[in-house]
């Protein structure tokens, strides 16, 4: 059991103040999704929980050791898939593995495996370009979930899609976390998905990014559904939340 | 329900503006071009509207090839010329690629070598012959290394610009799930710099036939640009122009190799 632990994080880009004292337990087996406007460092606290930068202040810890087999305890999927276009579906997951010595027969059954939990089996050997946006984002999926995480950080991974194909890869997630119970920051600018997915939402204030409020959504990811109205209620107050912030921001971004 | 045919108002069709800017395979207008410019020739020269002093009768030049064939010295003039192109280009090429990786990955590196490049690509490698001939003997080695010279610079090039244009984001996607540094550039790096290069290596290799004439200038006795230049000296046309004929040859099989290999290795671009 690994669980995150952010503590007081800040971080600038040069003059820029992106992020001001953001703590935060990130827990074993939850989906904490962040929300904020455009702009408040999202994407920049994302880089720093999964080590890709380092805070200008703060610490991000891991406590617990990641579970047995975990070959890459922190892994992100990208709003663009981030695919090597000259590797099949197949190649793209064995990427992940050879650098573990994972090869040839051992890493067979692992890509069959995944690939089968995010219905990929009959693509193993298209290559991305043949593939429509919500396949491609699935690959990326099927990736991750070869290297066993023991949190998955992912950045706005929906918004490429259009929003049918949204709607289907959101059933998709909940049916492998209600099989399967994995940790994952996932950061998004939609509220709708902020409320299907998350056990907690984290609400940032505009730039610089403070923790604004912490939902807390009691009801089992597997019970919601679509256009929920308990689900509704807590998202009007999301936006209520939000609305001042995002407004601010939008307007602030013209005077930068 | 409104019926279309009661429409009064004037009507047409949309007129369609798109298309273009994409490439398509046309595979036998190349071959059409040839023909019609030969054929324009010959008839030129036969007619007399094209005098035989500026232009050779193009079925004189095929039987100077003729005799070349025959006399067994095509194959004496082609496997050295040969040899010094592929040793000359494989090594300028493969040294190139490795600079221009080291250029494209490392900051030190490319603050230490762009300059020197930048100072040694305008300088007309011919020029440097005698200076070649002096380091590296008369013999083979200075035409080797003309060659390899000539096409170092711009694969060095090519290559950086390649790998300065690889997506950002795989790099950081490999990174993310751990893979080593020399994973990253073996698995992500090179094959996404794969397409620059490659394009990069149609022009240095250009450059290496343009050179192989140059280099067979001093001390060879056989050489397709010994022949040729043999050739100019005596003001023989027909002899002349079958050994360009040779290069152009040359040239496009060169081309078309590399066309071949894009075709094979960079299948997956869209
Ligand atoms: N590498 C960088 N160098 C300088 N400034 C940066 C860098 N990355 C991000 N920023 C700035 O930091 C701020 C926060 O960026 P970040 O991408 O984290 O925001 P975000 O919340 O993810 O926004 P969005 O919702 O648009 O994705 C922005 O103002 C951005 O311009
Ligand atoms: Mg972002």
């Amino acid at each position: 059991m690994m669980d995150i632990r952010l503590e007081g994080i800040a971080h600038s880009y040069g003059v820029t103040e992106v992020l001001r004292d953001v703590s935060l337990d990130i827990d074993t087996g939850r989906i904490v999704c962040l929300v904020g406007p455009s702009g408040c460092g999202k994407s920049t606290l994302l880089r720093l929980i999964g080590g890709l930068e380092r805070p200008s202040q703060g610490r991000v810890l891991q406590i617990g050791a990641p579970p047995e087999g975990c070959l890459n305890p922190l892994t992100y999927i990208f709003q663009d898939f981030a695919l090597l276009p000259w590797r099949t579906v197949r190649g793209n997951v064995s990427l992940v593995l050879e650098d573990h010595g994972i090869r040839g027969r051992k890493a067979a059954p692992i890509i069959a495996d995944v690939l089968a939990r995010t219905r990929l089996s009959d693509f193993a050997d298209a290559l991305p370009k043949q593939l429509s946006g919500g396949m491609k984002q699935r690959v990326a999926i099927a990736r991750a979930l070869a290297v066993n995480p023991a949190v998955m950080l992912m950045d706005e991974p929906l918004s490429a899609l259009d929003s049918q194909t949204r709607e289907l890869l959101m059933d998709d997630l909940i049916s492998l976390w209600t099989r399967e119970p994995f940790t994952a920051v996932y950061v998004t600018h939609n509220l709708a998905e902020a409320v299907r997915l998350g056990h907690r939402v984290v609400v940032l204030s505009r730039r610089p990014g403070r923790i604004r409020e912490i939902v807390e959504i009691g009801k089992p990811l597997a019970e919601r559904g679509y256009a929920d109205p308990d689900l509704d209620r807590v998202q009007q107050h999301l936006w209520s939340l939000m609305r001042e912030e995002a407004r601010a921001a939008d307007e602030e971004l013209i005077d930068v | 329900m409104s019926d279309a045919r009661l429409e009064t108002r004037p009507m047409r069709e949309v007129r369609f503006r798109g298309g273009g800017f994409q490439p398509e395979r046309r595979r036998w207008i190349g071959v059409a071009v040839f023909v019609l410019v030969i054929g324009l020739v010959e008839w030129g020269t036969r007619a007399g509207w094209i005098s035989a002093l500026t232009l050779p009768r193009p079925s004189e030049v095929l039987a100077t090839f003729g005799e070349l064939w025959e006399s067994g010295l095509f194959f004496a003039h082609l496997v050295p010329s040969l040899t010094r192109l592929a040793v000359g280009a494989a090594l300028g090429a493969s040294v190139g690629i490795a600079t221009g990786m080291l250029i494209g990955l490392f900051s030190y590196m490319r603050a230490a070598l762009v300059p020197v490049i930048a100072a040694i690509f305008p300088i007309p490698k011919i020029a440097l012959l005698p200076l070649f001939v002096i380091w590296f003997g008369i013999d083979e080695g200075s035409k080797y290394a003309l060659i390899a010279f000539g096409t170092f610079t711009p694969t060095v090039v090519a290559t950086y610009g390649a790998v300065d244009n690889v997506d950002r984001t795989l790099i950081r996607m490999g990174q993310s799930f751990g893979l080593s540094w020399l994973s990253i550039v073996r698995k992500i790096v090179l094959p996404g710099a794969m397409p620059g290069i490659l394009s990069g290596l149609r022009i240095s290799l250009a450059i290496a036939i343009i050179l192989l004439v140059a280099a067979e200038m001093l001390g060879a006795q056989y050489g397709i640009g010994a022949y040729i230049l043999e050739a100019g000296s005596l003001y023989d046309l027909e002899r002349l122009f079958a050994g360009v004929v040779i290069l152009s040859i040359l040239g496009v099989l060169v081309s078309m190799t590399i066309g071949f290999m894009e075709q094979r290795l960079l299948g997956w671009r869209t």
